[in-house]
């Protein structure tokens, strides 16, 4: 029989096109973020005073009649005659073609080994550069810097949701199985918390992270302010399931034979409320991406030197700088992609393991 | 029905006293205070700042000055001082308020107005082009950051956001202002309602495909109603539990204005909340989270008695 | 005088495991105030029987060949808002939960006078007067009470008389039962069959009666009919089928019934189970389990024979015994 289910899911889950298109858009996503330092043409931390604010750079392939492969111009500084501003202009005198594996910045690849080598680009150069979404205002670019961030956005919600769901189902759990007055107060607990709406609730939580600790420990602050909302929920549905578990026959039967209570949650209650917990934890991973990037594009979230695609959008909060530089707003189309893939997953994976909408119901 | 609003509205007391001494302590746990960004100023010298400290009350200790509070609120409706705007939070909050709930009262609306049509359609046509149509353009609207949407939008239109054009601000009452009003407010009513409508439409859609699957529905047809009738016994039945939903909501749409009031500088509670959280302005952020926890309350009660009103079984257990 | 007839009915379903052929060529005819019981286990396809009459079923996935004559019109293919009218007003049917026949959002007195509005040109005053002269002639006490209450406010038993009070205030007819004592009580079922049974003489409605109970068919119909996996085996008079059953099933039905004297006993039953309709076997569909099985039936669909008057069986074993 568990065969059959297992197969049941499978076909239930790649019947739904959409579905797959999200686990393989996630699963580029993935990757990309994996290799990030190496798919960059450019360390995201690398400033270059010469390029700022450029647009996504100009990919040409023919030069003067003759295929060349795909290149891009050099650029020379000029003034302009009337106004002394100086300006830059394409120099098409210069060619930098564009090479695969190329030498380029040093990085460390996940902090196993050094290297130099990027997957693409045009080498260092004085006069040009490869900016395929454009520059920021400190000459980064914004390529480099939205698949680096992408490590930050593209984790956090995963682990804020594992958090909120271990939080969650076992709160949730023992507050189904054992009731009684713990039961009733974790009950009005959640109550009261899901009154606030979550947006104020998490910056006021992201205030509470010291402004003066380093990257990595903000990052691990987020993402438990993060869980600090989202294992309600979890507990909320898990308590449910345990509820009407609770009082089925084998659970009978188990404490006839003697289990204890410990035993009858971990061993019957838990496994079987699994694959709903998979449902609500792929339904959870989107609200996440979104707090998240939320969070850190007001300027409470993640910090210098590490970058997600909120903070990304920081730089692009006025109409004016839009205006200027529409490719500042790239990495939104970023997190709407993976917001997206998610969803799109979940709701595969619900008609998949859950047709019968019970997570809905509780 | 009238005791149990009542009840209700009881045991709001105890909860908002619980959400007051939450709120508190969040602010409490903050480090630094509305003095911390003085200290780096080295034309402050130490005496003026404990003077400061003082005289906003800031030297005591933490469960005195949540007591003080408290005592205010009850026996004055003090909800304490907003040291960075020099005025008392009540004014400050009764300001924006108006605006606050205006625009999330509009979105709401705008959001069922045409979620559920939508919805309704894309069940009694399920699987075809639209339906198809429909689910992917929901899927992109609860995809797509609300603050990301609003920028986009900015780009688009080439609006910088707020409610009236310079003109308008703080002129009298007119029906030009009235059109320059809806000329603005659309923009931040679409961006705040897009996800929460893009939701109720697949979640009516979902109600009306269960209901339509109903047995009762055969018997409506057995009876010789002609289709029209039947269909609107399913959309009652399909509305119903939106409603509950609908109280639900009301928090995301309050989180939904503090983003995009801020990113479009709207005059409502939103940007307000994070300036006076950016400088530990404590009794403006906490009196802010409660009165919002207030209103979902609010709400919530609303929709269940709302409930309770359309579905005569609940009415009666 | 028949007033519905049906002639060679197929109502078949397309899944995604096959075609499921739930009613493969039925025929029979409903007379004029006669009480008509098809009786059949779950799943032979009694109620899609019905179904199909009432022109309930979506087409697709429903495929319907064949021909239903009701008062000379032909129902198989009618237009649907000609089938509207049918419904209802001629045709009426009431269905085996009664909770889940009515809309839990209206008083069961605005659903009654709702059906009683499509049908007959009245003022909303003569339409309340007809209803709660229903439900009072049903048997419901306090019926003007009872017109503003909820479906969820009253048992099964008393939801079961609205609902045939409400379907025949319409004045249909024919009506239709399916299984409607079925969620009831035993005691309940008595007083619905009773009442139902007064009713039919006191306005002649022909009924078509669906049930599984063997015992309900001998307290209330005139002529029975067996079905089993999709087909009309065997149709006589409730007195003959009683008396001499000739098809191995009905046989095999009417010995399964628990009886005083087999106490002790092991009790008999008809081995092996109803078949899936998607995987009917060749020739005759009970062959797999008749005791009598020949190697004809195994081959060949057996056609109706008819043994005597208003007694036809569908069964090689009668094959040369029939008037012909």
């Amino acid at each position: 029989m568990k065969g059959k289910t297992s197969n049941r899911v499978k076909k239930a889950f790649f019947k739904h096109k959409l579905g797959v298109v999200g686990l393989i858009v996630l699963a580029i996503l993935y990757l990309m973020i994996l290799f990030a330092d190496f798919i960059s043409p450019y360390n995201y931390t690398t400033t270059n005073r010469d390029f700022v604010y450029s647009k996504p750079s100009e990919i040409h392939w023919v030069h003067e009649g003759e295929f060349k492969g795909p290149f891009v111009y050099g650029t020379k500084k000029e003034r302009d005659p009337v106004t002394f501003a100086v300006k830059y202009v394409t120099d098409t005198s210069k060619i930098y073609p564009i090479k695969l594996f190329v030498q380029g910045d040093k990085y460390s690849f996940w902090g196993l080994w050094e290297t130099d080598i990027h997957l693409f680009g045009i080498g260092p150069q004085k006069d040009a550069a490869l900016f395929v979404f454009g520059s920021d205002r400190f000459g980064r670019d914004i390529f480099s810097r939205t698949l680096n961030g992408g490590r930050v956005s593209m984790t956090a919600g995963l682990i804020g949701t594992l958090i909120s769901v271990v939080i969650g189902a076992i709160i949730g759990a023992f507050s189904g199985f054992f009731g009684g007055w713990a039961d009733i107060l974790i009950q009005r607990l959640i109550e009261i918390l899901r009154s606030f709406p979550r947006i104020p609730l998490w910056l006021a939580l992201a205030m509470l992270l010291p402004p003066t600790w380093p990257s990595t420990a903000i990052y691990m602050g987020i993402v438990i302010v993060l869980s600090f909302i989202g294992w309600m929920g979890v507990a909320r549905v898990v308590r449910g399931m345990v509820l009407s578990l609770r009082e089925k026959e084998y659970v009978l039967a188990a404490r006839v034979i003697g289990q204890s209570n410990f035993k009858i949650v971990t061993k019957h209650l838990i496994p079987n409320t699994i694959t709903y917990l998979v449902v609500v934890s792929t339904l959870s991973i989107p609200g996440m991406i979104l707090g998240e990037s939320a969070i850190s594009f007001l300027g409470l979230g993640i910090k210098e030197p590490m970058t997600s695609w909120g903070l990304l959008l920081k730089q692009a909060q006025s109409l004016s700088d839009i205006q200027a530089h529409p490719w500042l707003m790239i990495p939104g189309l970023f997190i709407m992609i993976a917001v997206l893939s998610f969803n799109f997953l979940g709701d595969a994976l619900r008609d998949a393991l859950d047709p019968y909408r019970t997570v809905d119901k509780i | 029905m009238v005791s149990f609003i009542i009840r209700r509205i009881l045991i709001m007391i105890p909860m908002m006293l619980v959400i007051s001494f939450i709120c508190f302590f969040l602010i409490e746990l903050q480090p630094g205070d509305f003095v911390s960004q003085y200290l780096e100023n080295p034309r402050i010298s130490p005496e003026q700042i404990d003077y400061i400290k003082a005289n906003l009350g800031l030297d005591k200790t933490p469960m005195e000055r949540y007591g003080m509070w408290m005592k205010g609120i009850i026996t004055e409706g003090d909800f304490g001082y907003s040291f960075a705007f020099k005025r008392p939070v009540t004014d400050l909050i009764w300001e924006r308020m108006g605006w606050t709930i205006g625009i999330a009262l509009v979105t709401i609306l705008f959001q069922w107005l045409i979620a559920v049509p939508l919805g309704i359609y894309s069940a009694l046509h399920p699987y075809r082009s639209g339906d198809y149509l429909l689910t992917f353009i929901a899927f992109i609207g609860i995809s797509i950051p609300e603050f990301f949407l609003a920028l986009i939008l900015m780009f688009a239109t080439g609006t910088s956001g707020g409610l009236f054009s310079p003109q308008y601000i703080g002129a009298p009452f007119s029906l030009a202002k009235m059109v320059d009003l809806a000329q603005h407010v659309w923009l931040p009513i679409v961006v705040i309602g897009i996800s929460g409508l893009a939701g109720l439409m697949r979640v009516m859609r979902g109600n009306m495909l269960d209901t339509l699957g109903s047995p009762f529905v055969n018997s409506l047809r057995a009876r010789g109603l002609p289709e029209k009738w039947v269909k609107r016994h399913v959309i009652k039945n399909a509305l119903n539990p939106m409603v509950s939903i609908a109280g639900m909501e009301l928090p995301n749409i309050f989180s939904g204005t503090v983003i995009t009031a801020i990113v479009l500088n709207l005059p409502t509670m939103g940007p307000f909340f994070y300036t006076a959280l950016m400088n530990h302005d404590q009794y403006l952020v906490m009196t802010f989270l409660m009165f919002i926890a207030l209103i979902t309350q609010i709400g919530n009660l609303i929709a269940d008695v709302l409930l309770a009103v359309l579905d005569p079984r609940i009415r009666m257990s | 005088m028949s007033i519905i007839n049906v002639n060679n009915l197929k109502t078949h379903f397309r899944t995604d495991e096959g075609i499921v052929k739930a009613v493969d060529d039925v025929s029979f005819e409903l007379r004029d105030k006669e009480i008509l019981a098809i009786v059949g286990e779950s799943g032979c396809g009694k109620s899609v029987t019905v179904q199909t009459v009432m022109g309930l079923l979506r087409c697709p996935p429903a495929i319907i060949e064949g021909s239903i004559v009701y008062q000379g019109k032909e129902l198989v293919g009618m237009k649907p808002n000609e089938y509207q009218k049918i419904r209802g007003k001629e045709i009426g049917m009431i269905f085996q939960e009664p909770m889940s026949a009515f809309d839990p959002l209206y008083t069961v007195g605005q659903q009654a006078s709702e059906a009683v509005s499509v049908h007959f040109n009245l003022d909303t005053h003569s339409i309340r007067e007809r209803v709660i002269k229903m439900f009072e002639k049903v048997g419901i006490p306090e019926a003007e009470k009872r017109f503003d209450e909820y479906p969820h406010q009253m048992s099964g038993g008393m939801l079961q008389r609205m609902m045939i009070a409400l379907t025949l205030a319409c004045e249909p007819n024919v009506l239709i039962a399916d299984e409607p004592t079925t969620a009831l009580d035993v005691t309940i079922q008595a007083q619905v069959l009773n009442l139902m049974r007064d009713l039919q003489k006191e306005t002649g409605t022909s009924i078509i009666f669906i049930t599984h109970d063997l015992g309900v068919v001998a307290e209330i119909a005139d002529r029975i009919h067996v079905m089993y996996a999709g087909k009309i085996v065997e149709k006589a008079s409730v007195i003959d089928l009683f008396d001499t059953a000739k098809h191995p099933y009905t046989q095999g039905l009417l010995d399964s019934r628990l009886k005083r004297n087999l106490k002790g006993q092991e009790l008999p039953y008809i081995k092996g189970n109803v078949p899936r309709a998607f995987e009917f076997p060749q020739g005759c569909r009970f062959n797999p389990r008749c005791p009598y099985a020949k190697e004809i039936c195994m081959r060949e669909m057996p056609p109706d024979f008819e043994i005597a008057k208003n007694h036809t069986v569908a069964c090689w074993l009668y094959d040369g015994a029939d008037s012909k």
